[in-house]
């Protein structure tokens, strides 16, 4: 056994997602924190280390925000800002202090309030000036979003899916209509999720029409949420008692990549590459395959987006990824349960709360603490979160013995 | 007044070039190749930090698209945007010229680059911008099977 090398979950906790009218940012993550410490049977006395992110609130310093509601013990705090990967960035730096020696117990808290946030634009677009006067790294005498193609979300992450079908064929507005259907459907199982609803396709078809082919319910929901993770050296964890053993969940991989560079790779954004190269990584680092994946929680931050992730997380093969879908195995009955928690269509989509959400889903499926969304027997799973720019952060996950 | 000699005009970005007549064109890093439309500290490939302008190809073929619906304040929509592979280089921009519909708008149809005008500014100057618009082609079936527009 490699045990006392890894690094493990010792206690991990999520919010609900949803609309927090009452509760700020502090609030929530404290929330997350106080849950996950709970979980693992530690306290904030026993954490050396914490990683921390907020993404709309970069610069606030949530991390030192958050010690000072539950507990000032004056360790490190690292605020980290990965757009959608800040969550997995957290865990990540965690991981890495870690595995440097730096501590033995460290803490990783992502948060987010967006619900009313409206869509996930890309810069709102400034007026034009009264004058062409070129600005900036293309010269531009106006703003380009709009004028240039697109640079909101859904019209990126669209092009990205049907970028696929011009590659591979297959693809067509009602097989991305479907994964979203898919997705609404498993979150009726998660009572943490910010929608519970299921939506017939008919439904998510004819609701507002996004960026074609991305219809409303199939962009990522912006909500309220937070979630928090302890982790622990396999050192510590031995001398720890045997329920928190029992319970603790090994982290196989903890892997965090960039874009490398490839030809167009600027004009449109490549989340192929690196998501392929961080599941590569991973599935070296874990020593284990996509085929002994019991689930797999991916980026669906659009219903286009997730078509490309099986492929590029290796759970076809390469171009396979619609009869992937059409086989039936991404569903929570099928041979590759993906996104049972609903995804982030469905459960929602809080920024940096994410790459942990995820985390947590992952792990309480193998604890064999789901509830009623349980995958049973559930050994091995894969979380993987992809923040444009680009960061893609991959983690896999083991049952304890 | 004598100001308008002639109506001056300038693209609506610097690597869109008006004369002799309308191209885009790229910084290609001499070492290894690779085309970039922003100023340039170094490639992003290769580490070079020596680059000469390329013209890029004015037809090309639709990768992807998307049809945009809904975006920030002051954008007109629906339009259609999308990544045109112009003989090897990816452009981004909008296909112009064709209803913005799946019906009239599929990958791997071909597109000329094509001008199109911002209006003047307060001192008369007009910006000049661009886009794609259609190839005459056969009018073949698409390999779309939507129904929605
Ligand atoms: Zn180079």
């Amino acid at each position: 056994m490699r045990a006392t090398d890894d690094i493990w979950i010792l206690g991990i906790s999520m919010t609900k997602f949803g609309k927090h009218p009452y509760l700020d940012t502090v609030d929530l993550a404290a929330e997350a924190t106080l849950g996950a410490l709970r979980d693992g049977g530690v306290s904030m006395a026993d954490v050396g280390v914490i990683a921390a992110g907020c993404l709309m609130g970069a610069g606030l310093g949530i991390g030192q925000a958050l010690q000072k509601q539950v507990g000032q013990t004056g360790v490190p705090v690292y605020n980290v800002a990965n757009a959608c990967a800040t969550g997995a960035t957290a865990i990540r730096t965690v991981v890495m202090a870690l595995k440097a020696g730096e501590a033995d117990i460290g803490l990783a808290v992502g948060v987010e309030k967006l619900a009313g946030a409206g869509l996930l634009a890309g810069a709102s677009r400034k007026n034009d000036s009264s004058t062409w006067t070129p600005h900036g790294r293309y010269g531009a005498v106006a703003p380009v979003d709009g004028r240039i193609g697109t640079e909101t979300m859904p019209g990126v992450f669209a092009q990205i899916g049907m970028e696929y079908g011009h590659r591979y064929g297959g693809t067509s507005f009602e097989l991305f209509a479907r994964i979203s259907q898919k997705n609404h459907a498993h979150s009726t199982l998660n009572p943490l999720a910010a929608y519970t609803k299921e939506m017939s396709l008919e439904q998510i078809m004819n609701d507002v029409m996004i960026a074609y082919p991305n219809t409303r319910p199939m962009c990522s929901a912006n909500c309220d949420g937070a979630a928090a993770a302890v982790l622990v050296t396999g050192e510590r964890l031995a001398s720890l008692s045997d329920d928190q053993r029992r319970r603790a969940v090994r982290i196989s991989a903890s892997v965090l990549t960039t874009d490398p560079w490839e030809p167009g790779c600027q004009v449109l954004p490549d989340v192929n590459t690196l998501t392929r190269n961080a599941a590569r990584q991973a599935y070296e680092t874990a020593g284990v395959g996509p085929e002994d994946l019991d689930l797999v929680e991916l980026h669906d931050c659009f219903a286009t987006a997730e078509l490309v992730h099986y492929d590029n997380l290796m759970l076809c093969p390469e171009g396979g990824a619609v009869d992937f879908f059409e086989s039936g195995a991404p569903f929570r009955d099928g041979s590759m349960p993906v996104n049972v928690s609903g995804g982030l269509e469905s459960k929602g989509h809080p920024i940096a709360a994410t790459g942990i959400a995820n985390v947590w889903e992952v792990a309480t499926h193998l604890r064999g603490e789901a509830g009623d969304r349980q995958i049973d027997g559930a050994r091995v799973g894969l979380a993987h979160v992809i923040g444009l720019g680009s960061a893609c952060g991959v983690h896999i996950l083991e049952r304890a013995g | 007044m004598t100001q308008s000699a002639a109506p001056t005009r300038v693209p609506l970005v610097d690597y869109l070039r008006l004369e002799p007549s309308p191209h885009l064109v790229a910084h290609e890093c001499t070492n290894c190749g690779a085309r970039f439309f922003d100023r340039r500290n170094a490639c992003a490939a290769c580490e070079g930090t020596d680059f000469v302008e390329a013209a890029v190809a004015s037809e090309g073929t639709l990768r992807t698209f998307t049809i945009v619906s809904f975006a920030a304040p002051g954008i007109p929509v629906p339009f259609v945007a999308g990544v045109i592979d112009c003989d090897g280089t990816h452009v981004r921009g909008n296909i112009i010229g064709v209803p913005p519909d799946a019906d009239h708008v599929h990958t791997g149809m071909r597109l000329r680059l094509a001008t199109t005008s911002l209006g003047p500014d307060a001192e008369g100057t007009e910006a000049i911008g661009f886009g794609f618009t259609p190839i005459a082609e056969s009018n073949d079936a698409t390999d779309q099977t939507t129904e929605e527009s």
